[in-house]
């Protein structure tokens, strides 16, 4: 039953007739430690899907077990019509960006990227100019004779996607294979790998723990949590509506209020505001950049903060304010500059998300 | 950033230990090489090159130096074919057993050459376990002799003695494979038995020139091996050195083999280091 339900919600958004590739209630354990339990997702034709999950929330296992390097232990994978899972990795037409690229020491660049399409006895001729086209499009022509361990981590990386592209996959896998690189470059290739996946309009799949580098490069993000798919939303969805208190928490930064609903009005310590919810427990999350100094509007929620910490990050600060009932919420403002003091702040109730409680797992 | 004499103190005992034990030795070889022996059997401390002389022009030396090489090139041979597969074996597809089957691979190494040199002795000798066996299935009438006292045996003995040589280098050249390579290979299409021709053994070819050059340095010069189950027809150019500095009491003789052989080593040992630079990519 929950399994139809997850397969619902996590199906390809519509406009897009059948997905390219669908995961069915996908579980697997290393012994007895479960790994992946009942993931099902849809990924379309053309889409940049990240899967994003802290080191161990089995998104890496889930990539592996779509590469066909793991044998999930119960479910089923479909790719354009046809049962994948049961074909070993080299007859997938899928391909990997691995973590550490994985080039061939012995070969050079060019015979990298070759590679694929050599096993695939293309004739010679249409490997050299199909290698050179690959090359180039990852600006690595200039290196084609070099030997991998002779070029750059940035370098392996273009070359590794070069080698995976070649063979012109339905579907590219991606390790994280930004997380080798320094803060600068690692930007500038989330850019040109997002480009590139536009224009060669494969699906791409892509490992991450990095939320702003889901954030940045994805159509749609899957967001993993011990195993188990927490929300799958574009980043924009993810971020304005997150379902559950962790994904409001992992995706950007919140504040959570907790408090009780009573009458269709919530009440957190000394904040209350109209709501839809039924009466109960009820989370909020409150992004930062919703909170503003207060205009005078009725309709919003007030309250006074004393600056408790300001930190400053360019374009914007953000801001740790106590409110006058103790708690402490985090707002963030452009052109603050005096620190200290109170504030008359306000939020309007339609910015205060009701999330899930998702602090304990069910 | 330490003392000089700090530096000198703990660069000295290595280098007296070799000067000493190793250089020193050879020196007197080298020296010896070029005397001779005098027909009351004294050593005459006058130069010539007789000696050399004598093993260029004699055909006995060079046919068994040739046999020499002719065993030891099988017992590579046979080694690699043995321990090729086992390494593979073993790095791939032991699993959790790996550690185990390891140390199988490592004890006879623990048991005394000689006593797995007799070994070889009763099993194929002509009252020997293998000859009573095939007797008494009836698939022989009478002893095999061609099993004891022969270059066969001598090959089979060096080869069960030298392959976890061989076993060795290459395992540890496949446990240095990245995994990740091998996925990436069936990644891109290659089946399991293309990823090896075109992954695995190429990077595994440092491991086996290393143990190709194990075996066939050590049989080459092996001596106990031949001694106890070659009988005439499997005698090594050691066994020459051995009956010079004996029996025969001619050590400047005795002294130049030994030197043509340490050339000879000494000049595979480099070729194998170029080649295996020339096939390590790290």
């Amino acid at each position: 039953m929950a399994s139809l339900e997850t397969q619902a919600k996590n199906a390809v958004p519509s406009g897009s007739s059948s997905p390219l590739l669908s995961i069915r209630d996908i579980a697997k354990s290393f012994g007895k430690t479960p790994v992946l339990s009942n993931v099902s997702l849809d990924i379309a034709e053309g889409e940049f899907l990240t899967v994003l999950g802290e080191s161990g929330s089995g998104n890496t296992t889930l990539l592996r077990i779509i590469a066909g390097f793991e044998d999930a232990d119960s479910g089923e994978i479909w790719m354009a019509g046809e049962r994948l899972d049961p074909l070993p990795p080299y007859r997938r037409r899928v391909n990997t960006v691995f973590q550490h690229y994985a080039l061939f020491p012995h070969l050079t660049v060019a015979e990298n990227v070759a590679y694929g399409l050599q096993v695939a006895k293309w004739p010679k001729m249409e490997i050299a100019s199909r290698v050179e086209q690959a090359l180039t499009m990852v600006k690595m022509a200039a290196y084609a004779s070099a030997k991998p361990a002779t070029i750059s981590g940035g370098q392996q990386q273009r070359v590794a996607l070069a080698r995976a592209l070649i063979n012109q996959p339905k579907l590219l896998l991606l390790d994280e294979p930004l997380s080798a690189l320094d803060a600068n470059l690692r930007r500038q290739m989330q850019m040109e790998l997002k480009a590139m996946q536009r224009e060669v309009g494969i699906s791409f799949v892509f490992v991450t723990h990095d939320q702003e580098e889901a954030m940045v490069m994805s159509d749609r993000i899957a967001l993993l949590r011990g195993g188990r798919l927490e929300q799958v939303a574009s980043p924009r969805d993810i971020y304005r509506h997150p379902t559950t208190a962790y994904s409001a928490q992992f995706i950007g930064h919140t504040n959570l209020l907790r408090g009780e609903v009573k009458d269709g009005i919530a009440h957190c310590h000394s904040l209350s505001w109209r709501t839809g919810l039924r009466d109960g427990p009820g989370v909020f999350s409150l992004r930062p950049e919703d909170i503003r100094v207060a205009t005078g509007s009725s309709a919003c929620v007030r309250f006074r903060g004393r600056v408790v910490q300001q930190a400053f990050h360019g374009a914007t600060e953000l801001i740790q304010v106590q409110c006058d009932d103790g708690q402490v919420l985090a707002l963030r403002m452009t052109g603050r500059e005096n620190t200290g003091g109170e504030l008359q702040l306000e939020f309007a109730p339609a910015d205060a998300i009701p999330v899930r409680d998702s602090s304990s797992q069910s | 950033m330490f003392s000089r004499a700090y530096r000198v103190a703990i660069t000295l005992p290595p280098l007296a230990w070799v000067a000493v034990f190793l250089l020193l030795p050879y020196l007197l070889m080298f020296l010896y090489s070029f005397w001779s022996v005098s027909s009351t059997q004294i050593i005459v401390h006058s130069w010539t090159l007789a000696n050399y002389r004598e093993l260029l022009g004699k055909d006995v030396y060079w046919q068994t130096l040739l046999r020499s090489m002719w065993i030891a090139a099988r017992v590579t041979l046979l080694s690699l074919l043995l321990g090729y597969p086992l390494a593979y074996f073993l790095s791939f597809q032991a699993g959790r057993h790996k550690d185990l089957l390891y140390q199988l691979v490592i004890i006879p190494l623990w048991v005394s050459y000689l006593v797995r040199a007799y070994a070889w002795k009763t099993i194929l000798g002509s009252d020997g376990v293998l000859n009573t066996l095939l007797q008494y299935m009836h698939l022989t009438s009478h002893p095999l002799g061609f099993l004891l006292y022969s270059p066969f045996a001598v090959v089979l003995t060096l080869t069960h003695i030298y392959t976890p040589f061989t076993f060795l280098p290459i395992y540890a050249s496949l446990e240095h494979i990245p995994r990740n390579l091998i996925e990436a290979s069936h990644d891109l299409g290659a089946s399991p038995w293309r990823t090896f021709r075109s992954v695995v053994l190429p990077l595994s070819v440092p491991g086996v020139l290393a143990g190709a050059t194990f075996a066939f340095v050590l049989s080459l010069g092996d001596f106990l091996a031949p001694l106890l189950l070659g009988g005439p027809s499997g005698i090594m150019i050691s066994n020459i050195v051995v009956s010079l500095f004996g029996a025969a009491y001619n050590w400047p003789l005795g002294a130049a083999t030994s030197f043509c052989m340490l050339v000879i080593v000494l000049a595979l040992l480099f070729l194998s280091e170029q080649l295996e630079n020339k096939w390590s990519f790290r």
